[in-house]
């Protein structure tokens, strides 16, 4: 029969594209995108990419974790104002990059940055000193996220704080966070955020080559966390968090601390957040606060929910998708973008809660609903975690 | 005395004044299966409750090979050898019935442990092992979700029997199963319970009988009886408890 034939075919198609689904990826962002991209595509490309961590961050804090944070913002926040903190001393301590370095130079202030000097702050901070130094600041990155997120959800989940009251205090960290940086106006450069750096250790990153660079570490990093969440999640300790997730008063009587595992995932979701805040403040020059509040965050759970909140390389699709919708729909509908991409939440979530990557599934579960009533589940999750 | 593997001594336990469990003592020998039963309301499942961590008493001791527990947390009482069976069946429902299983081997539950874990030949054996022991050697791939209600009461108390616990607390495993589930589960009790202590509560007294070594009778929160099944039953205490004479 040439429909059976047809069906093995296509079915042979989707079991390819999901087995293989990191190779593609793969494919897609380190050869695709760059060989298909101008050098400002690019650039566009590689700033989405940087929200991709956050993403699939959110995958397995919440797909896997079963906790929703709003407030990853708050670590990409953290990633982002640490590596602008070093890049903007690096720029101050080189009076010739810009001219408003140059004028506190002039005024005795040289090697203090710019928006210190406007806002009459005499003298660098003593939390400023180390961020001079790239060996402080690039572990700082990764640590400091971590050892943050670690404490916060330990005190919490050993309290047994539940799922909803935990999110609720993430999103109230993101909107303190915000505050924050936008008061402390002296020491955060305010609501203007830090800006105004060309280099990065010398090297110029306007140029045409560094920032093709850039967008190769961006990718490789985001290919990277996407290799750690599916090592993670095919480990025992992956599957703890399936079993927390679905009945945490259990998981004590098995032998585990349920608040040991649900910190230690959440604080691996917060470095991921931490270094794509630090690729995206590299790559567009800026950290601000608009990037930490509860907006961004929920933006970035979006992303998650899009892609497909069981899949990690869904959750780096989903953040492209979304990206790049957002971006067409601040350009052509400048006033009511936001209600499209709050659309397109809705629409993902009660027409397809698994989110794009569900897609795949439904295809291969349409051919072969007989086959998959006996698959085995280790093979499910096995093309879930891709 | 020295075999005591379980010593509750003046446990106290009460919910808004109510008190669910007051001034219990049980004592509890090695390889002893000990049933308890008694009437709704007489604080059996919160005994089980307290020993195993999950309520903490307002008064008293419960002492395991020695080891005060009413001030631990579950998974250390857990990981000193303290199995729970619940009275619903609670298995993972989104993993397979071997990933049930093999989560539930009682070593490498770290973070750092279960992240490197390896499935070596030897756990490969256990499960194999223990499934064909529940009944479930066929069933090993499939979600424990879509398992029958007795497959998953099979399950959970094979995840105990992973766990090698000394102590066996078992709430009712029979309850919802159909007769030859139970004449299975009996013999399963009568081989698990060689090299380890349980206490069983149950209702069906077919069922104790088959299986028991000995039974405490609980009432208000207190120890009514105590001895050999038939003892037990022939209790005044007991029967007029039971029949309200």
């Amino acid at each position: 029969m040439s429909s059976a034939k047809f069906t093995a075919k296509s079915t042979g198609l989707w079991e390819f594209v999901n087995r293989y689904a990191m190779v593609i990826l793969a494919v897609l962002l380190l050869a695709v995108i760059p060989l298909s991209l101008g050098i400002f595509r690019l650039g566009l490309a590689a700033k989405y990419l940087s929200f991709g961590f956050c993403a699939v961050g959110i995958v397995l804090i919440w797909g896997y974790g079963g906790i929703l944070s709003l407030g990853q913002g708050v670590f990409f926040g953290l990633g982002s104002y640490m590596m602008a903190m070093f890049l903007k001393l690096e720029a101050a301590s080189n009076a010739d990059s810009s001219s408003s370095t140059a004028l506190s130079a002039f005024f005795g202030q040289a090697g203090l940055p710019d928006f210190m000097s406007w806002n009459s702050v005499e003298k660098l901070p003593w939390w400023w000193e180390p961020f001079h130094h790239i060996w402080f600041t690039i572990p700082a990155i990764v640590i400091l996220p971590a050892a943050l997120a670690f404490v916060l959800a330990y005190a919490n989940f050993r309290k047994r704080v539940g799922p909803v009251y935990f999110s609720i205090i993430t999103l109230a960290l993101s909107g303190i966070m915000a505050i924050m940086i936008i008061g402390q106006q002296g020491y955060t450069g305010g609501i203007n955020g830090i800006t105004d750096f060309k280099t990065f250790l010398g090297i110029d990153l306007d140029l045409d080559n560094a920032k093709v660079v850039m967008y190769y570490v961006t990718a490789g990093l985001l290919l990277l966390s996407v290799f750690i969440g599916r090592f993670i999640l095919k480990s025992r300790l992956g599957k703890v968090l399936v079993a927390i997730r679905d009945r945490e008063d259990r998981v004590r009587f098995s032998g585990y601390d349920p608040a040991m595992f649900k910190a230690f995932i959440f604080a691996v979701a917060a470095v991921f957040s931490s270094i794509g805040g630090a690729m995206f403040t590299m790559q567009v020059g800026l950290a601000s606060p608009s990037l930490v509040g509860i907006v961004p965050s929920i933006e970035m759970v979006i992303y998650a929910a899009v892609g497909g909140r069981l899949s990690l390389v869904g959750a780096v699709y989903g953040t492209l998708v979304v990206s790049y919708a957002k971006t067409f729909f601040s350009e052509n509908f400048v006033q009511y973008w936001l209600y499209f991409i709050g659309a397109l939440f809705v629409i993902v979530v009660m027409f397809l809660p698994g989110g794009l990557a569900s897609l795949m599934d439904k295809f291969r579960s349409g051919k072969k609903q007989v086959e998959n009533l006996k698959s085995p589940v280790g093979k499910k999750l096995e093309s879930e975690t891709q | 005395m020295s075999t005591e593997i379980l010593s509750v001594s003046d446990l106290t336990v009460s919910f808004d004044g109510f008190k669910a469990v007051d001034n219990l003592n049980l004592f509890v020998e090695k390889d002893e299966l000990r049933c308890v039963i008694g009437p709704n309301g007489a604080g059996k499942t919160t005994l089980l409750d307290m020993i195993c961590g999950k309520t903490k008493p307002s008064g008293g001791s419960i002492k395991f090979k020695g080891e005060e527990l009413t001030k631990s947390t579950e998974y250390k009482i857990t990981r000193a050898g303290v199995g729970r069976k619940f009275q619903t069946p609670s298995v993972y429902e989104d993993l397979s019935v071997w990933e049930n299983l093999e989560l539930s081997y009682p070593k490498k539950r770290d973070i750092f442990g279960s992240l490197f874990f390896k499935t070596t030949d030897e756990i490969k054996q256990r499960v194999n092992q223990v499934a064909a022991d529940m009944y479930l050697k066929d069933e090993l791939d499939t979600k424990a979700g879509t398992l029958s209600h007795g497959q998953k009461q099979w399950l959970e108390i094979g995840m105990l029997l992973m766990q090698e616990p000394e102590l066996l607390l078992l709430d009712e495993p029979v309850a919802g199963m159909s007769a030859r589930e139970r004449d299975l589960t009996a013999e399963l009790l009568n081989r698990i319970s060689k090299g380890r202590s349980i206490i069983l509560i149950e209702h069906d007294m077919e069922f104790v009988r088959k299986i028991a070594h000995r039974v405490t009778v609980l009432h208000q929160g207190k120890v009514l009886s105590e001895g050999s099944m038939d003892q037990v039953q022939n209790d005044p205490k007991v029967i007029e408890t039971y029949l309200g004479l």
